[in-house]
């Protein structure tokens, strides 16, 4: 592992105050300030030197700060981006009110992973693509911009069909972020010059031609916390993820779906697939589609269709669109049928 | 397996030789950092390479080889640990970002002479081959009882599926933690 200086803040101005100092200090080379908080995605990356911060600014005493909270009102749901994982996964609020999230959280990882890493670390993880994670291979227009993608003729099994660019395609491997950006959720971001939140849905950004650029935060942003709003589908929602094992393992394809529905008839859909696409990928067509219509096995079927008129495969991940399909209908089938 | 050395002396040697960052705000980036935390029960203070994991220092600093090096990168579980009673991966945490906590290895699990009920456990169900795992998944079992997570076998294999056992020990594995969740439970409400 490259060398880093390491630096604790006891606070919030502190944290963003010491990045801005970081990324002044470093603006004639190629690393930055990065925050550490669980350290499970940035300290296996500095070790595969995939990642080469020189500085580290350690957040984890925020959580005694207020940012380690979970809050639940009428209104809806407040998680600190220091809450961990396994903490928001079995918060019985959580559970009951947004099932959907914590079923992501839960289905994620293992438990000692999910004991260590953060909700603000977990929406930025990095792509498992083996390119992207192998520094060998010079080819990888995210990790080496402008390099190439080794992964268009290479081994692309678990690669996106949705999303992607002709310089990327390489997939978002969360879970937690496709319950955030189904259930419209917003994120609260901290910086040196004040706070700014923005609809999740805007904060990954598809890798078109930039895939270096993952999001839309500006040097020296933190993650604060998400805010997720009450409404009348978060209730009935669920989590269903499909991999090849059947735990601590990352998707081949899964679907956050939840329903607003009146006697049989979807009122309001909100769906988001994950281990598909290059970024947490929001299904709008199928929830229009669903939209005033009866959620039978048929209505499930063309919906999941709708939402993948647009996949492209390339070679090994075929497979992935007919299993995306099937997923989402299935995920549909099973959120309409759900006693609450 | 190469950030065994981050641990040792000649790290500090070849860093000071290497200038190629800028001078980093308000620390010496050559400086080993002082720090303090408590192991199995004993306060212990150290200088380490910032760098350093909190497997590489309880296994190639303080003696406590237990914990083992399986993959290094959080796939594993063999480096198991409890952080102030969580059970947290070793080798993918910082030391220095350890600092003031309370660590548990395996070397601490025992009272005395007596085992935890965990390691009876194990012991009475033969579960392990070669226990290269052994210690990992001793660790991440007692932290899975302590959660809840270990009510019936469908439970102890999702919440145990992060350590893995090579020589498949896996149906003695789950008979042993529902044993040791009985006697723990038991010891706990006497």
């Amino acid at each position: 592992m490259r060398r880093f200086s390491y630096h604790r803040a006891q606070e919030l101005a502190e944290a963003v105050q010491m990045a801005a100092r970081g990324i002044a200090a470093d603006s004639h080379s190629h690393s930055k300030a990065e925050f550490l908080a669980g350290g499970t995605t940035l300290l296996d990356l500095m070790k595969l030197d995939v990642m080469q911060p020189a500085t580290v600014i350690d957040i984890n005493p925020l959580s005694e700060a207020g940012y380690g909270r979970i809050e639940l009102n009428q209104h809806g749901l407040r998680l600190g981006a220091l809450v961990r994982m396994a903490d928001a996964a079995d918060h019985p609020g959580v559970k009951s009110g947004y099932p959907v999230i914590a079923q992501s959280l839960a289905q994620a990882a293992s438990q000692q992973l999910r004991n260590m890493a953060s909700l603000g670390g977990n929406v930025l993880q990095r792509t498992r693509c083996t390119y992207f994670r192998d520094v060998s291979y010079r080819e990888c227009n995210k990790r080496n911009p402008g390099s190439g993608c080794a992964a268009m003729s290479g081994f692309n099994r678990m690669h996106a069909v949705l999303g992607g660019s002709d310089q990327c395609i390489a997939t978002y491997p969360g879970d937690f972020a496709q319950a955030l950006i189904a259930l419209e959720a917003a994120v609260e971001i901290a910086s040196g010059s004040g706070n700014r939140t923005i609809p999740f849905a805007n904060l990954h950004r598809k890798p078109s031609a930039t895939p270096d650029k993952e999001t839309n935060l500006r040097p020296g942003e933190m993650i604060a916390a998400f805010l997720v709003p009450a409404a009348n589908w978060t209730r009935r929602s669920l989590y269903l993820k499909v991999r090849d094992r059947q735990s601590y393992e990352f998707a081949l394809a899964s679907a956050a779906v939840a329903l607003d529905q009146q006697n049989g008839i979807v009122r309001a859909a909100r769906i988001a697939l994950g281990g598909l696409a290059t970024v947490p990928w929001r299904a709008l067509e199928a929830e229009n589609f669903l939209r005033g219509k009866p959620l039978n096995e048929d209505n499930a079927e063309r919906a999941a269709s709708t939402a993948f008129a647009e996949a492209r495969g390339y070679g090994h991940n075929d497979f992935k669109i007919e299993l995306g399909k099937r997923t989402l209908s299935r995920a549909l089938q099973q959120a309409t049928a759900l006693q609450i | 397996m190469g950030t065994v050395s981050t641990a040792a002396a000649p790290v500090f040697a070849r860093a000071a030789q290497a200038q190629a960052l800028p001078a980093a705000p308000s620390t010496n980036i050559d400086k080993p950092v002082g720090i303090a935390l408590t192991i199995n029960n004993r306060q212990r203070s150290v200088a380490i390479d910032v760098r350093t994991s909190l497997l590489d220092l309880l296994r190639e600093r303080l003696g406590l080889t237990g914990a083992k090096k399986g993959c290094d990168h959080g796939q594993c579980g063999a480096c198991t640990v409890l952080v102030d009673g969580r059970r947290v991966l070793s080798c993918l945490t910082l030391a220095v970002a350890a600092q003031g906590r309370s660590v548990t290895t395996i070397e601490g699990l025992a009272n005395g002479g007596e085992l935890h009920p965990m390691q009876q456990a194990f012991v009475d169900h033969d579960a392990f081959q070669c226990g290269y795992c052994t210690p990992g998944q001793i660790m991440s079992a007692v932290g899975c009882v302590n959660e809840c997570h270990a009510e019936n076998a469908a439970d102890i294999r999702e919440y145990m599926s992060g350590n893995l056992c090579r020589c498949a020990a896996y149906p003695n594995i789950v008979d042993a933690v529902k044993q040791a969740r009985s006697v723990m439970k038991t010891a706990s409400t006497q």
